[in-house]
């Protein structure tokens, strides 16, 4: 074991951390509005809406993350049109791609959480609130909303872990996020063991804060 | 459509032996996983402190870390530790390891580490009061796993176990980093020589599309024959 090169490869890989927190970050805010958008459409009556929005759940749950990354990093340039419009401007960052990426498949994820956690709500609680008299828009936004993110919260927890695992795909559309310093050092000092072991340790760690983040939340939003 | 046709001028042929590679890849590291879960799940139910602590270190360390992190660490640092391994026992010559089975194992650990949670899990929601009855009854230990327990199990396991083969099935992409030619490795190939990446990754996805699909079709079945007589 290298301990100096462990030494002097953590403020390297700690500074590589904050690409992979704002990845994580940007993906989840955006997944999340995606997400509940899906979820709505999912609950609508309309056969042709809900499966529309099932299949877009199904599509990205059902391939790889990576391939995900590749169709719109490598794949969406290829369009002639598409270049000439300003979404180019986007889609030639890898950093964006990357996000777009990760927010369409943790969206997809979130759809899921959100419909089970909208359709466990017991009709009595809706009933009863519409018997006391308040309007539907109030009973979404103080009676369905508040118990399903409650409801959802321990199944998001683990989303937003396998998401930030998942933000190391972006090192193969050349980021340097903590895998993809993490790779270069490598690519250099040919000692895999040091390294990688130390990167596996930071995601570690950031995976131990956000489980004890959720855990928290879940005790101060739990029904008494 | 030509791109897609058997033989020497299109990838149809290609692409069809790396989807049995991506199958076999798959399959072996489902079954490493199981091998993995026989050995772990018996220590997270363990009453020693010791024991639970390496079946808990097992899970927590493996789902904290990012699959493909675990793959590079399989992938460049496999070789060098076996080597050194090797050496103690005498053995200096380079060894290289199969990406084949590097990718398996790497894949398999994760796997185990998912199907260990599934299988703890199965096995402490059946009733406590059940464990009791077969050991008032006088049930040798043996019969009481085949008969009560494993095939409860089964059936609270099924559903999630599809979770992890899918989780398995979609973390095999990432083994083509490895240089293995699986679905992955094959459209890079293939969209690196005809400069359509967009056809061939969109080709990938579908793929793999069907590969869930059917796989879904056959655990379906399994699941409603393991829960027959409930």
């Amino acid at each position: 074991m290298d301990f100096d090169l462990m030494i002097t490869s953590l403020p390297k890989l700690l500074s590589a951390a904050v690409i992979t927190l704002k990845l994580l970050s940007a993906s989840l805010i955006i997944g999340l509005f995606i997400g509940f958008l899906f979820a709505v459409l999912r609950l609508n009556k309309n056969p042709f809406i809900n499966k529309f929005a099932y299949g877009y759940s199904y599509l990205f749950r059902g391939t790889p993350l990576l391939v995900q990354i590749f169709i719109i990093y490598y794949g969406l340039g290829q369009i002639e049109w598409l270049r000439s419009t300003f979404l180019w401007v986007i889609l030639k960052e890898p950093y964006w791609c990357a996000i777009i990426a990760f927010a369409l498949n943790t969206g997809a994820y979130t759809s899921e959480i959100l419909r089970s956690a909208f359709q466990t709500i017991k009709p009595e609680i809706i009933e009863a609130g519409k018997s006391l008299g308040i309007s539907s828009k109030i009973i979404l936004y103080k009676i369905q909303i508040p118990v399903a993110i409650r409801q959802s919260l321990p199944a998001y927890g683990n989303e937003i872990i396998l998401m930030m695992k998942g933000t190391s795909l972006a090192s193969t559309v050349t980021l340097m996020d903590i895998t993809g310093v993490a790779k270069h050092i490598v690519s250099t000092t040919y000692k895999p063991l040091e390294v990688f072991l130390l990167a596996g340790g930071i995601y570690l760690f950031m995976t131990f804060i956000i489980h004890n983040l959720i855990k928290y939340l879940e005790k101060k939003y739990s029904f008494q | 459509m030509d791109l897609l046709s058997f033989g020497k001028t299109g990838w149809g042929d290609e692409l069809f032996y790396a989807t049995l590679m991506t199958i076999a890849v798959a399959v072996t590291a489902m079954l490493i996983g199981f091998l993995f879960s026989l050995i772990f799940t018996p220590l997270k139910l363990s009453n020693n402190k010791f024991l639970n602590f390496i079946g808990n270190t097992y899970t927590t360390v493996i789902r904290g870390v990012p699959e493909l992190l675990v793959i590079y660490l399989f992938f460049f640092g496999g070789s060098g530790a076996i080597m050194y391994v090797a050496s103690i026992f005498g053995y200096f010559e380079y060894i290289e390891i199969n990406a084949f089975i590097t990718g398996s194992v790497a894949i398999g650990i994760i796997s185990g580490a998912y199907s260990t949670e599934v299988f703890r899990g199965a096995i402490q929601s059946i009733d406590k009061g059940q464990f009791e009855a077969a050991k008032v009854l006088g049930v040798s230990k043996f019969v009481k796993f085949y008969k009560i327990i494993l095939p409860q199990m089964l059936r609270l396991a099924i559903p999630n176990l599809s979770n992890v083969w899918q989780i398995t099935l979609k973390d095999t992409s990432l083994i083509s980093v490895t240089g293995l030619v699986e679905i992955m490795r094959q459209s890079y190939i293939a969209a690196g020589s005809t400069r359509d990446p967009l056809f061939f990754y969109s080709f990938a996805a579908v793929l793999y599309l069907i590969l869930t699909f059917l796989s879904m079709k056959l655990i379906n079945r399994l699941e409603v024959k393991y829960s027959r007589g409930f």
